[in-house]
Parts: structure tokens; C-alpha cells; sequence
């Protein structure tokens, strides 16, 4: 079943890429896909889980939340680089801190969404430890105040 | 508006002269790759903007992917190549504390 | 539709320069990775975003048949791509610059 999901998606992408729909270009494409999927057909698709649907849909709600902040803060970083008094109002520093998310998935979710949001960087997780490296103060309160966390914890339903 | 895309193209390539200095007197190796990444994101917009003048769009757009892609790669590879070897500034507090088996 | 494409170019710009100049002028290693990190993936994504509409209006034989529906999606492919790969890619180097012990920049001087 993975495999054939696989399959699909991967012959569908052919088919956009090669921009021609004869019987030449489908029967290379069946051919590639076919030995790709062979080779690592079981990357795409870890485990079946049951409720995948219910996250899929909130997290379609989570992005345009995740591009609101991702330009919101763009901007903070391009006033400071812009900014002459730029040594003044930058303040670098590595932070730990713990957080609450137990799966693994909304953990990778969590770190991908920090170091979108220009002025964090997650650098290391070790267990449930984060590292950040963040670059202005404004920022680093805006993230500790948790609120990113909460999102992603009710799109993986763990709040 | 083939007008607005030369000049675009053009403003581009001068942030590709501001980058170079970066990759020219980077202090450290780290600098000088993530200069060359930033490059090479500005060469991706930048060919895409020469298929537009060009009216070659449908060509330029495959380069542009694999540019793309092999500017991805390239980065993770000088990456892991610089991290393997651990050889910058040996005696650091951070460069211990890793050392230790923090992870 | 090109007042979109214009105005969607013109961001893109924007924020290149903008992390272009942040690249130059910041005090570090990792401070330069937020602004060429995090500027780059907004301005690529903008420019590129912005000609996927024009190609959609004005490519192929005069807008809206398939070839330059199929282009618009290419390039929308490359949007996308840049959006995963960018945030990954400094992932990376963030990480081969603390393992291999580049001390961070503070403002009280090292700690």
C-alpha cells in the first residue's frame, strides 16, 4: 500500500517535470519510478498512524500563522542589518530551554518552525532540551513566552 | 516590463559582488560557505529572471532546478566535511563541553 | 496582473538586500546566518513566486494553456524547494559551527 502510494506520487511528479504526455516520456517515467520505489520505496511514508487526518487538517491551519511571523520577524532582521545603530541593538546569545512536546514528529515540527522565524536558530536538541541561538532580546521573549509551543502542541493534539 | 526584469537581474548580480567580499575575507571557513550559499540562492532568482528576458522561461526553469539542488547539496557537503574535521579553534568552551558527550 | 509581479519582485529584492548587507555587517558567524538564513529564503521566495504569476498570465502562447500552466508549476516546485532546503541548509552549518568550536559573539565580550 505504501508502495503504491509511492509510486503514484513519484510518476505524478515525473510527469509534471517532463511536460509531455506521449507514450515515450510515460513509459521512461514508469520505468524510472518503478526502480526508485523498488530501491527506497519505504522513505516516504515511516509508519501508518490512525487520526493523521485530523493533524493534516490543523496543520494546514498552522501555516499561514507559521508565513505571518516568518515576515513579521523578516522584517525585524532586515531593520536591524539596515539600521546604523545596528551594534547597539543586536544581543546574541545561546539559550536552553525545556519543552513539554513528547513525539518525535512534533518536535522536528516545533525546531523547523523556530529556525523559519528569522532571529531564532535552533542548533541542537538533546532529549527534550532545546539550544537556540537567538539574536535580539525581543525575540528570544517572544519565543520563550511559549506561544509557538502551544500551536504546535494542538496540531499534534498533546496540550 | 523586460525593462524592470534587466534592471532586477542587474541589482542581483551587484549583491553577488557585495557577497563575494564575504567569500574572499571570511575569517572563517563557516563564513565563506554560507556566502557561497547565499550566492547561489541569488543565482537561482537571477536565472530565472534570464529565461523571462529571454522569453526561454520553459528552458531556464530546469536549470534554475538543478542549481537549486546542487547549491543545496553542496552546502550539506562542505558542512559535514568542516564539522568532521573539528579543527578550527580546538579549546573553546563549546568545542569541550560537545567533546564531553553532551549528546 | 504585472502590479503584482512588480510588487512581489521588488520584496524579493528587498530582502536580498537586506541580508546581503546584514552578511557584511553583523559582528559574527552565527548573526550572518540569520540575516543570509532566514532574508534569502523570503527574498528567493518572493521573486520566484512573483514570476510563476507573470509566467501564468503572459508565458507559453499567450497565457493560460498548458505549457505555461506546467512552467508555473516548475517554478513553484522551485519555491517550495527553496523553502524546505534553505532552513535545512543552515540547520547544517549552524551545527558544524558549534561542533567545530567557532565561539559565538556576545555583547559582554566572550564568556
Amino acid at each position: 500500500m505504501r508502495l503504491i502510494a509511492t509510486f503514484i506520487i513519484l510518476f505524478v511528479f515525473w510527469m509534471v517535470m517532463a511536460g509531455k504526455f506521449d507514450l515515450f516520456h510515460a513509459s521512461l517515467g514508469i520505468i524510472s519510478c518503478l526502480i526508485v520505489t523498488f530501491l527506497s520505496g519505504d522513505l516516504l511514508f515511516k509508519e501508518s498512524r490512525k487520526g493523521r487526518g485530523k493533524e493534516v487538517v490543523r496543520f494546514i491551519t498552522y501555516i499561514p500563522w507559521l508565513i505571518y511571523q516568518i515576515i513579521l520577524a523578516n522584517f525585524h532582521v532586515a531593520r536591524l542589518a539596515l539600521s546604523p545603530k545596528m551594534s547597539e541593538l543586536i544581543n546574541p546569545q545561546l539559550i536552553r530551554f525545556k519543552v513539554n512536546l513528547k513525539s518525535d514528529i512534533s518536535k522536528v515540527t516545533f525546531a523547523n518552525s523556530i529556525t523559519l522565524t528569522p532571529g531564532t536558530i535552533t542548533a541542537d536538541i538533546v532529549g527534550d532540551e532545546y539550544l537556540v541561538h537567538g539574536i535580539s532580546q525581543p525575540v528570544i521573549d517572544d519565543l520563550l513566552s511559549g506561544d509557538m509551543e502551544q500551536r504546535v502542541a494542538h496540531v499534534f493534539s498533546e496540550d | 516590463m523586460d525593462v524592470f526584469f534587466l534592471y532586477s537581474s542587474l541589482i542581483l548580480c551587484f549583491l553577488v559582488l557585495l557577497c563575494l567580499y564575504r567569500v574572499v575575507f571570511g575569517p572563517t571557513v563557516m563564513d565563506r560557505i554560507i556566502s557561497v550559499g547565499a550566492i547561489g540562492n541569488k543565482t537561482t532568482a537571477t536565472l530565472l529572471l534570464m529565461g523571462m528576458i529571454y522569453g526561454r522561461v520553459e528552458m531556464f526553469v530546469d536549470i534554475a532546478l538543478a542549481y537549486a539542488l546542487l547549491n543545496f547539496i553542496a552546502t550539506l557537503g562542505a558542512a559535514k566535511f568542516f564539522r568532521v574535521r573539528k579543527s578550527i579553534l580546538p579549546g573553546s568552551k563549546y568545542f569541550q563541553e560537545r567533546k564531553k558527550g553532551v549528546s | 496582473m504585472e502590479i503584482v509581479t512588480i510588487i512581489f519582485v521588488s520584496g524579493g529584492l528587498f530582502f536580498f538586500f537586506a541580508a546581503t548587507i546584514g552578511l557584511l555587517r553583523f559582528p559574527d558567524f552565527y548573526a550572518r546566518m540569520h540575516a543570509t538564513g532566514k532574508g534569502d529564503t523570503l527574498g528567493g521566495f518572493l521573486i520566484v513566486l512573483g514570476l510563476a504569476v507573470y509566467n501564468l498570465f503572459h508565458g507559453g502562447h499567450g497565457g493560460f494553456d498548458l505549457a505555461s500552466i506546467l512552467t508555473s508549476v516548475k517554478i513553484i516546485f522551485i519555491a517550495v524547494f527553496i523553502f524546505l532546503a534553505n532552513p535545512t541548509a543552515t540547520h547544517a552549518v549552524f551545527k558544524a559551527g558549534l561542533d567545530s568550536g567557532v565561539v559565538p559573539w556576545t555583547k559582554e565580550g566572550s564568556r
